[in-house]
């Protein structure tokens, strides 16, 4: 029997039976499991998106979250242009499922930045991104953008809410990083997250986002003090890949000729 | 080892052979994952699941399994388990596994797994194997465990995400221990552990591999 195992028609043959086996496991697990997953990974971005526009509860469950996200509205919009663009164009079945992320590595969905541009360090941007409106009374009331740029060990993910003038931040939550626990992961705290609410992006003429995260704590009372959000203490560069993502996203690279569509109705 | 029962077999590895405190195995992932307890906790039950189910696997086929592709072998049987453990998080543990990221995937390297499987199962029934293998993820789940509470505990205040001491962030007294949530303090708790479990257990001091001699010559002044 020894001597019968060592042979190697004996070798291949257990190599296969075993590459078989663990195969078909593998693959049925993750076949089975597929939807499932698709669904937590759905409703997280969801519960994300209700997050950063201030609206979730804590300890909703699956049915709370799909009717409070069933207010907004997805759209897509065409970062080149500033409008809205169809699904059909971007060959996807509809908003929800347009991945931005996957499209920012295909160099026909997504677009080179300059190292001028390229103040958020991101390097290719997707052509279009979906947003998220919530109107009331034909009136757009509050649109929820995704934003990412890198921090410090990784690319933050997030999305911020902003009041519908365009201006006013209602919040902010990252759903995506791997930054220190307890010093750039403070992105989390909602302590934190809280001085965000109500700061304004832009100065009157509305061009260039203003954001700045201060060191030493933000003065309110300052001439800038509408800008400016506390520093994290002890994560110099999360904080200010913080900065630097909002001030991207916010900008001219960014949403900002979507806004100025949206203010003139030309969207 | 003539004698060996099942209850052994599942509890020695617990304290008396414990696969971090006295093999000094499976550290990478104890620095890793113990920055919170609840992270831990589904850490350890994928640890031990996939420990005792590739033992039993192991064992089960031990005597097809030609020498010459013997590792392989272990490590498909291992790679497989781990990948079905990862699905099954990531579609019931959600926010979890996305805490744990990278670490359930790296179970496939944890070296206990893979130790036992050699050191083990080849040699061994099925039922004591899985039995091994359940045991030794008990040992590593203790260990890491150990070392989540005190991480979790100073360096955020809190236990199971419930607060213990209010920290400071939140308006609390406590200042919380930045150092705590970085690899290097799990080095120094294991450590600090080590020592007390020696302590408690002298017969797990290694012999000193040479003895220092008293300096005879005089050198240069």
């Amino acid at each position: 029997m020894a001597k019968k195992k060592e042979t190697v028609g004996k070798t291949i043959q257990v190599a296969f039976a075993l590459c078989i086996v663990c195969s078909v496991i593998v693959s049925a697990a993750a076949v089975s499991l597929r939807p499932q997953q698709a669904l937590n990974q759905e409703l997280d971005i969801k519960s994300n998106i209700l997050q950063a526009a201030g609206m979730s509860e804590p300890g909703a469950n699956r049915e709370r979250i799909e009717e409070q996200f069933g207010q907004f509205t997805p759209r897509l919009v065409d970062l080149r242009t500033g409008k809205f663009t169809t699904p059909e164009e971007l060959g996807v079945p509809d908003a929800l499922s347009y991945d931005q992320y996957r499209a920012a590595g295909d160099p026909n969905m997504s677009t080179r930045l300059s190292s001028a541009q390229d103040t958020a360090n991101i390097r290719r941007r997707a052509h279009a991104a979906t947003v998220y409106i919530l109107e009331e009374d034909g009136e757009m009331v509050r649109v929820v953008l995704p934003v990412h740029g890198p921090g410090l060990w990784s690319t933050l993910y997030g999305f911020i809410s902003l009041e519908g003038d365009l201006n006013t931040i209602e919040g902010i939550g990252f759903y995506d990083h791997a930054e220190t626990p307890g010093l750039g992961g403070e992105v989390d705290n909602p302590r934190w997250k809280s001085q965000w609410v109500g700061q304004k992006l832009y100065s009157d003429d509305k061009s260039e986002p203003q954001i700045r995260l201060v060191k030493g704590g933000a003065d309110r009372s300052a001439e800038d003090g509408e800008h400016q959000i506390d520093a994290l203490s002890g994560a110099t560069l999360t904080a200010r890949g913080v900065e630097n993502l909002v001030n991207f996203w916010m900008g001219e690279d960014g949403f900002a000729p979507f806004f100025k569509n949206l203010r003139d109705g030309e969207a | 080892m003539s004698e060996m029962s099942a209850k052994k077999v599942l509890f020695e590895p617990i304290f008396t052979n414990n696969p971090i405190a006295l093999q000094i195995l499976g550290i990478c992932s104890a620095l890793a994952v113990t920055t919170s307890l609840s992270v831990t906790l589904v850490m350890c039950a994928s640890v031990i699941a996939v420990t005792g189910f590739s033992n039993l696997a192991v064992s089960l086929i031990r005597t097809q399994i030609p020498n010459s592709i013997r590792i392989i072998v272990q490590m498909t049987i291992i790679a497989s388990l781990v990948i079905v453990v990862d699905q099954l998080l990531k579609a019931y543990a959600y926010e979890i596994s996305k805490q744990l990221s990278v670490f359930v995937g790296l179970i496939i390297t944890n070296c206990i797994v893979m130790g036992r499987a050699e050191g083990f199962a080849m040699q061994n029934p099925p039922m004591l194997s899985f039995l091994d293998g359940i045991g030794n993820g008990l040992g590593y789940s203790i260990a890491i465990l150990f070392v989540a509470v005190f991480r979790e505990l100073f360096g955020s205040g809190e236990l199971l995400g419930f607060t213990i001491m209010a920290s400071v962030n939140d308006g609390g007294w406590y200042v919380p221990n930045g150092m705590m949530l970085l690899p290097p303090s799990a080095f120094f708790i294991i450590g600090l552990g080590i020592w007390a479990l020696r302590t408690w257990k002298p017969d797990q001091v290694e012999e000193p591999d040479y003895k220092m001699s008293a300096h005879k010559t005089r050198e240069a002044f």
